[in-house]
């Protein structure tokens, strides 16, 4: 009796939390999310279709990254793409895709959502794996002709991907958890 | 020297505020019959229709000389404010692709992912939703990052101006995501703005169910472009970053995607050569902003010393102040009411004896947590994290009443 009466309860309030109380806006259809929805997930959920490889990166390379990023991805203007494995425990750590980024589909991602700086949106899905690719091949990551699309991109294991721990503040004072002590 | 009512007058006139030439000419006629005394009564100047500041007072934010002005900060003059607000105009300022030029009537904020009801906000709707007003700092995890490398910000706006403190007016997330149907096996929620890198945060349900809001109002108006026209997430007591600006989706998901500026930018290196991800709260940081580095006191006497304390993790509960460089510590007045995650502003009475003295601030928020020195934080973490910097600040004041950084 009791457990029917709480089943019929839960079920009230379950419905209750499932419809929409002031029913504003309006739903939502697919061309409005395919609109603005480009995330990609660490497991490459998102990643659209194209495909492009070190090699054929190099032209579109010169001609947009290469002014802010340098000839050969080491920085110029902007930062340093491309070097620092192995110093990030050094005094003079340098954070790069190759020596701090954990996942390779944060790079496409961000090409794709902001680069080139001053006209994102202006290269094609295939231009942006290449450019991802070949920035990839600099820092010794994948070779010349290996083609990144949606399939291997996220399959690609950065250097550093286990270089990232949880927060464990507060690591000060009175409040410091233990494991946060050293 | 006192400046006659003619020359205030004419002070004013060459900042361009009087640009009536009757008025002008009203004025100068009685001033040449009786230039050092006070004339009778003048009509001001006429009303307007969005308010100015007196030109006599200055105080900007800091725009650096920046190579792409589009990307960069400016900071708050925290030792020109007053009380525990910053004028909208003040509020630092920190983007990554510019202020993107948005149209209110074509803004919306679309809800998806995992959600039984994707829905579309437009701006108009969310207004018509129950509404909250809250007052809560925003503050750049990279705020006081410098002192990581090189202790000694030279004044209080290079050294603590990228955080600010509003009152901000808009919906909870939690009421927007149950009105889409909130599925029960999610876990995080992309925010993504409509600047031109159309900057996103993966930020944790959790946190945002409990006191995020979704805003449209700063300090009573619109939020202003800057800021994150015509919306923004406000997330209390989060760096900076994750209250994203320009918002125009919230997408449900189940794990975070390592936005670039969560993994690349936004986290903390230690000595080992790990790095610390999604350190979100703003930990409690104080600062006296009065007297501070660059100002000059004015003569021995009576000052009374000013200043701002926050925390991400709760309310400010103590604000203790040394004026012996740390040797002893008393409990500064605190100005109610003290908020959760907003700037507190403290004071204390000081009669300052002429010689120098070196004055410090340390703030313990509401958990116990107590502001740390330099070295605590250099033993905890190394100096190469360049975030989230908390270090007790102190300024030297030199017999002759100038105020250095320590």
């Amino acid at each position: 009796m009791c457990r029917t009466l709480l089943c019929a309860l839960l079920l009230t309030a379950i419905a209750a939390a499932q419809s929409p109380k002031y029913k504003l806006g309006r739903p939502a259809t697919p061309a409005d999310t395919s609109a603005v929805d480009s995330f990609v997930s660490p497991g490459g959920k998102g990643l659209p279709p194209g495909r492009g490889s070190a090699s054929e990166g190099r032209a579109i390379y010169e001609r947009r990254c290469a002014r802010c990023h340098g000839p050969d991805g080491k920085g110029k203007e902007e930062a340093a793409l491309v070097g620092g494995q192995g110093t990030l425990a050094t005094p003079k750590p340098l954070k790069t895709v190759g020596s701090y980024w954990p996942y390779a589909t944060t790079l496409f991602d961000y090409i794709h959502r902001a680069m080139p700086f001053d006209n994102p949106g202006l290269l094609t899905r295939d231009q942006e794996y290449a450019v991802a690719a070949l920035i990839l091949h600099w820092n010794g990551i994948i070779g010349e002709h290996d083609v990144m699309d949606a399939a291997t991109l996220a399959k690609v294991k950065m250097p550093n991907r286990d270089g990232f721990t949880a927060d464990p503040r507060p690591d000060t004072g009175p409040t410091a958890r233990k494991e946060a002590r050293k | 020297m006192r400046s006659t009512w003619k020359q205030r007058l004419a002070a004013i006139d060459r900042r361009g505020f009087l640009a009536t030439a009757g008025l002008s000419a009203a004025c100068s006629q009685k001033g040449e019959q009786a230039a050092d005394e006070e004339p009778p009564s003048q009509l001001g100047a006429q009303v307007s229709a969005y308010g100015e500041r007196s030109p006599y007072e200055t105080a900007k934010r800091l725009v650096p000389d920046l190579k792409r002005p589009q990307i960069g900060s400016t900071t708050t003059p925290l030792a020109d404010t007053e009380g525990i607000l910053t004028p909208s105009s003040l509020h630092f300022e920190r983007h990554h692709a510019g202020v993107p030029p948005i149209d209110p009537a074509r803004h919306t904020l679309l809800i998806h992912g995992m959600v039984d009801r994707p829905t579309v906000f437009t701006l108009d709707e969310l207004k018509r939703l129950p509404s909250v007003s809250r007052i809560h700092f925003i503050e750049c995890s990279g705020n006081s990052g410098r002192e990581w490398k090189a202790p000694g910000a030279g004044d209080v706006q290079r050294g603590f101006g990228l955080a600010s403190c509003s009152e901000w007016t808009g919906v909870p997330v939690s009421l927007l995501l149950e009105e889409a149907g909130l599925r029960r096996d999610a876990k995080w929620v992309l925010a993504e703005g409509a600047d031109a890198c159309k900057l996103f945060r993966s930020l944790p349900l959790d946190k945002l169910l409990r006191d995020a809001l979704v805003v449209y109002a700063q300090n009573g108006e619109a939020i202003r472009p800057s800021q994150g026209y015509p919306l923004r997430l406000l997330v209390p007591g989060f760096e900076g970053n994750t209250n994203v600006k320009w918002l125009r989706q919230l997408k449900v998901v189940d794990e975070p995607y390592m936005a670039k500026d969560e993994t690349s930018k936004y986290t903390d290196l230690m000595p080992d050569g790990k790095a610390r991800i999604f350190t979100f709260v703003m930990d409690a940081k104080s600062v006296i902003t009065h007297p501070s580095g660059g100002r000059k006191l004015s003569g021995p006497g009576f000052h009374e010393i000013r200043g701002l304390a926050w925390s991400g993790r709760g309310r400010i509960e103590t604000v203790e102040v040394s004026t012996d460089g740390g040797k002893r510590w008393k409990a500064s007045m605190l100005q109610e009411p003290r908020l959760p995650m907003a700037f507190t502003r403290f004071r204390m009475a000081w009669e300052w004896d002429g010689q120098p003295v070196e004055l410090m601030s340390r703030a313990i928020d509401e958990t116990g947590y107590a502001q740390p020195s330099r070295e605590d934080l250099a033993a905890a973490r190394g100096l190469q994290s360049s975030y989230h910097y908390t270090g007790i600040k102190a300024w030297r004041i030199t017999a002759s009443g100038e105020v250095h950084s320590v």
